[in-house]
Order: structure tokens, then C-alpha cells, then sequence
């Protein structure tokens, strides 16, 4: 069940939100639709929900022109950040409603609705509301409200983005191994790319309603199209005017053919990570990232001087 | 005043701290343990609080249960066969059944157009919005003198398509069963809709949107999300429309001719008892309307607690 999504914009009122996006999503793959927050990627995903039409373009799913179909009949799943549940309901009524909908016969809604408690893990919670569960536990009754319909396409909008960061780290894992039982073709969208480059098959980068880059998670790190990109999709820093990536800078005592001098400033230690702080001889200022085994085995301290050189391909 | 560098455990001291500073109390040394401070500032203010709750029961006490309870007294000292005597006489039954037959009329009326109203505005902004707004806050500030006589002028038109209406379709409006309910309609309009609106506002419209993805239409979703959303918003607004029309005197005397046994309901009925120095009767009139009140009273109390959980 691909999904194409070909030159849809979208303003409201005065301002652009999307602005002539098109990419594809493959059947049965997880992409990620990345970006700043403003940037118009919800925009995107509620357009291919059907939540909201475009000015322009069309979207395509499993091959058939959407465009002007309604959001119930496209076969869709869909998250909300902060869940929507349907708070009168009890967990269990709130995973049976689209199955309700299509007035199944209870014996298949009852099995189904336990077939997916038993996925998400929340079996106890049947005779639950939504208010007595955790943010994490609402998230994952959520999902599987959107999945009892077995839909086409699952679409999840910043589903992690109200949770706090241990429950987001596990929940995306989760979800990583969800997909991979169920292989529903999902869009997820966030503005955690540390998310995305974990969860993903695909990435789509967008900013200000612009499509900056989309491909697979390595291609957009360590082939970036634009700056921004680069920038966002991992930690940058400038050398010599070029943009580098702070683990490519090669930090020795010695000097080498193609090495620059440099000032340590600060040493940093972050867990496993060091940071340095460096100044060069121009007066620019740039930082290294060495693994902590590295750092040690350099023993550094302010003031000390190393040679420092890029050692991967730039973007400039 | 002794400042205290804060640290984590402290957060106790420190919410005590701003509670005392608040009253005008003085910050004691940690030493002195986790038991409440008790200085005689913050004696003073507690009592302070117990005069003003007194003085607020003595107010409403004076202000309605006084006269209420009066009436009460005075309705059944005769005795209570006496009183309901004078309540279940033809005239007096007829007025009681004409109050809750209007009364049903236009709280239905009113629910219908006030959820109708209520969801166009709560959706989506358009031009104009803000006057419908005032426009429905009207009745609450006009005279329901002024709300009568404006309907009589209206109906009693030799032109026009209430002419019409009157003439031609031989409804008769004014001084019959119609021109009450549409009185009591536009003076207990704003009710349900200044209810609705705010849980409307508040609940957002995701839970409807996530309905409509799982493949839900419109009305489905209407009946299945929307409505149980706003159920006790709704029932509130219901009984404050119900009490409204039940009180109403103004403008249903100005339309309705007070014909006894034909156009004259429970608050006319009690008005034309006094008014004839018929006073158990007219006492014992007012008992059951305020019997009446109580009971929706009732209902209010039980609503009111629930329509802000959603």
C-alpha cells in the first residue's frame, strides 16, 4: 500500500504552510517525515489523512487518486500527539469503535479488540478510561484503535512528541518492532531526528513547507542536499568555512601533513562522548567529538595544542 | 525575614514559607520541625475566614431563605389538605399543565437550535459570528416586559408576513398557546448555547476528527462522540432553561391576554390569586412552584459537578 504524494500546497489564510511537496512512500516501509516544528510536515501527513485539502496537487494511495475522497473512506490509521482518545469510552470501546462502525459481529469485534490489547500490552486495561492511564499507555491504546481496522496506511502525528524521554526511547523502539510484525506502511512524523534516524526506513526532510532532501537515513546524514540538512540531521560544526561533521575531526599531539593547529578550550564529558572545544590559529573557534577511549588516550586539558584533520567528505 | 537557600527537601518549608508571607506571619528556623505554624497572624486569618462564611450563609439566608421559608409556613399553616385544596382547583390544575406543556416546548425548541448554534460557532470562525453571539446574549438583558410588548407589535401588524401567518394560515399567535411558548422560547434562549459552547471550545474537535479516520460519519460521530462529550454541559443548560421558563411572569402576562383556564400559567395563576386577595391560595400556588424549582434545582446541583470533566 504505497503512497504518492505529488506538488500538494496547502496556505491558510496569508501563510504558506506547504509549499509544492512531492515524494513517495514504498509499501510496507516506515518513513519519517522530519523537520523544525512550524515547518508544515503535520500539514503533510493531515493532507494524506484527508484531514485537510490541498490547494494544489494530489495524493495517491495504493495507486488510487484520493484527493477528493473523505478521510473515512481511505482506509487510514491515524495518531494524534495528545491521543484523542474518546474519554467516555473504555479502553476497550475505544480500540472496538471503527470495528463498531462497520457493525462487525460482536464475536469478531470482541476477539479482535483482545488480539490487540495482548499487542499493545495493556490486556488488564479493558474496563479502564482513558483518564486512569499513563501518557505512554494512551499513546499504545491509540495504536491499536487505528490498527483494528487493519488499514492501509498508518499515520502517526509526533505520537511520542507529549511523552517524557524514557518512555519516548522505549515506545519508538516498540514501535520499530511493531512494524516490523505487521509491516503496515506508516508515515511518522516528528522533529526529533534522533527519532527518525532510529525508527525509519526513509527520511523526508521538510522546512517551511519546502522538501529539503528525502532518503534513506545514512544517505540524508552522511550525504546531506542542503545545509540545513547537514545541520539538522546530526551535530555540524565549520572548519575552514566548510561544514564538518565533529566525529570526522581526527584529534593527535603530533602533527601531520594536512593537519591544522589548534587551541583545546574546553574539555567536555558527556557518557561515553567528549567534546572539545577548539581554537584555531585564525581566531575561529570548532569542536571535536572523540569517543571517551580516544580522549583518554590523548589525556587533554585546556590550553594544551593539537592537530586536528577532516577525514571524511565535506558538503559545502 | 531570614532568606532560605533552597534545596529540594525544603520545597515543603518553602510552600509554607509563601503561605506565611501571604498571611503576614514570620519565617521560624527549619529547627523547629514539620509541624503546621500556628502564629497568631495565621490564627487571625482563619478566623477571618469563618466570619466571612458566616457572613455570606447570614446573606443568602436573609436574601432568599427567609421569604422562602415564609412562604413555605404560611402555604401549609392552614393545613395541607387546605393547600393542595387551592392548588388542584380547575383554573389551578389547568395552569399547572399549561406551565408544563410550555415548558417542555421550549426547552425542546431551545435545545435543538441552542446545540445547532452552539456548533456553528465553536467550529469555525466566519464574519458575523460575534454579532450572532450578542444577539443570543440579548434576551438576558432585555426586560421581559419589553421582550412581550415587542411580540405584540409584531403580531398584531396588519402587514407583513406575520399578517400572513395570522390571517391566511389562521394561526393565531397572540393571546393563545403559541405566543406563550415563543415568549418563554426567546427569554430562556441563551441558556443551552452559553453551556454548550464553552465545552464545545474546550474539547477541541480531535476526538471527532480521530472518529472520522476510524470511518465514522457525521451524524454517527455526533451521536456516538460529540454528544456524550458535552452530555452534562448539556443537561445544565437544559435545566436552567427549564427554571427560566417556569419562573417567567413579564413577558408571557404581556402575550398571553391572562385568560383564566385558557392562556394563564402557574406564575399568572399565583399573580391573580394575590391580586384577588386570595392569599392561602396564592401561598400555596407559590409552594408548588417552588417545589417545583427544587426539584430542578436537584438536577442542576448534580449536573453542575460533573459538566467540567469531559
Amino acid at each position: 500500500m504505497s503512497i504518492e504524494v505529488l506538488g500538494i500546497s496547502k496556505r491558510f489564510g496569508s501563510s504558506v504552510a506547504v509549499d509544492d511537496v512531492t515524494f513517495s512512500v514504498p509499501t510496507g516501509s516506515l518513513t519519517a517525515l522530519l523537520g523544525p516544528s512550524g515547518g508544515g510536515k503535520s500539514t503533510v501527513l493531515r493532507i494524506i489523512a484527508g484531514l485537510e485539502v490541498p490547494d494544489t496537487g494530489s495524493v495517491w494511495i495504493d495507486d488510487e487518486d484520493v484527493t477528493n475522497q473523505p478521510a473515512r473512506a481511505r482506509g487510514i490509521g491515524f495518531c494524534f500527539q495528545h491521543y484523542a482518545p474518546f474519554r467516555h469510552m473504555t479502553v476497550y470501546e475505544n480500540v472496538a469503535f471503527g470495528l463498531r462502525v462497520r457493525r462487525r459481529p460482536k464475536a469478531e469485534v470482541d476477539a479482535r479488540v483482545r488480539e490487540l490489547l495482548s499487542l499493545v500490552r495493556l490486556d488488564g486495561f479493558a474496563g479502564r478510561y482513558p483518564s486512569q492511564l499513563s501518557g505512554g499507555q494512551r499513546q499504545r491504546m491509540a495504536l491499536a484503535r487505528a490498527l483494528a481496522v487493519q488499514p492501509k496506511v498508518l499515520l502517526l502525528d509526533e505520537p511520542f512528541g507529549a511523552l517524557d524521554a524514557q518512555v519516548r526511547k522505549e515506545l519508538r523502539l516498540w514501535l520499530r518492532e511493531l512494524h516490523d510484525t505487521m509491516h503496515v506502511t506508516t508515515v511518522l512524523v516528528t522533529h526529533d531526528q534522533e527519532e527518525a534516524m532510529e525508527v525509519a526506513d526513509e527520511i523526508a526532510v521538510i522546512r517551511d513547507g519546502h522538501l529539503e532532501q528525502s532518503g534513506s537515513p545514512a544517505e540524508c546524514y552522511d550525504k546531506p542536499a542542503t545545509p540545513f540538512v547537514l545541520t539538522f540531521l546530526g551535530p555540524a560544526t565549520r572548519l575552514d568555512g566548510d561544514w564538518v561533521r565533529p566525529h570526522d575531526l581526527e584529534v593527535r599531539r603530533e602533527a601531520l601533513p594536512g593537519s591544522r593547529r589548534a587551541v583545546v578550550e574546553r574539555v567536555t564529558r558527556l557518557g561515553f562522548e567528549v567534546r572539545l572545544d577548539l581554537a584555531l590559529d585564525d581566531g575561529s573557534t570548532t569542536w571535536a567529538q572523540l569517543a571517551r577511549r580516544d580522549a583518554d588516550a590523548l589525556a587533554l586539558s585546556p590550553g594544551d595544542t593539537v592537530h586536528i584533520e577532516h577525514v571524511a567528505s565535506t558538503v559545502s | 525575614m531570614r532568606v532560605l537557600a533552597l534545596r529540594p527537601a525544603d520545597a515543603d518549608e518553602a510552600a509554607e514559607a509563601s503561605e506565611l508571607l501571604l498571611t503576614g506571619g514570620t519565617l521560624r528556623p527549619a529547627s523547629s520541625g514539620r509541624r503546621p505554624a500556628r502564629t497568631r497572624a495565621s490564627l487571625g486569618s482563619s478566623a477571618f475566614k469563618w466570619l466571612l462564611r458566616l457572613f455570606g450563609i447570614c446573606y443568602v439566608g436573609l436574601l432568599v431563605g427567609v421569604p422562602v421559608g415564609s412562604v413555605v409556613w404560611r402555604a401549609l399553616s392552614p393545613g395541607l389538605a387546605s393547600a393542595v385544596d387551592a392548588v388542584t382547583s380547575s383554573a389551578g390544575l389547568h395552569a399547572l399543565w399549561l406551565t408544563l406543556e410550555v415548558t417542555a416546548l421550549a426547552v425542546a425548541c431551545n435545545t435543538v437550535f441552542g446545540l445547532g448554534v452552539a456548533l456553528i460557532l465553536a467550529r469555525r470562525r466566519f464574519p458575523g459570528a460575534s454579532v450572532l453571539e450578542a444577539l443570543i446574549d440579548l434576551p438576558l438583558s432585555l426586560s421581559p416586559v419589553v421582550v412581550g410588548l415587542a411580540l405584540l407589535l409584531f403580531w398584531s401588524s396588519t402587514q407583513g408576513w406575520a399578517r400572513l401567518v395570522v390571517v391566511r394560515l389562521g394561526f393565531e399567535v397572540l393571546f393563545s398557546f403559541p405566543g406563550i411558548v415563543l415568549a418563554s422560547a426567546f427569554i430562556s434562549l441563551p441558556y443551552v448555547v452559553r453551556e454548550v459552547l464553552p465545552v464545545l471550545v474546550e474539547i477541541g474537535t480531535e476526538q471527532e476528527q480521530a472518529a472520522h479516520t476510524l470511518g465514522a460519519g457525521s451524524f454517527y460521530t455526533f451521536g456516538r462522540i460529540t454528544l456524550p462529550s458535552i452530555r452534562w454541559g448539556l443537561a445544565y443548560g437544559v435545566v436552567l432553561t427549564a427554571a427560566r421558563v417556569l419562573g417567567e411572569f413579564g413577558a408571557v402576562s404581556v402575550v398571553s391576554g391572562d385568560v383564566v383556564g385558557r392562556t394563564q400559567t402557574l406564575t399568572l395563576y399565583v399573580n391573580s390569586l394575590f391580586q384577588n386577595y386570595d392569599y392561602p391560595g396564592a401561598y400555596a400556588g407559590a409552594l408548588l412552584l417552588a417545589l417545583i424549582s427544587l426539584c430542578l434545582l436537584g438536577l442542576l446541583s448534580l449536573s453542575r459537578r460533573r459538566r467540567a470533566v469531559t
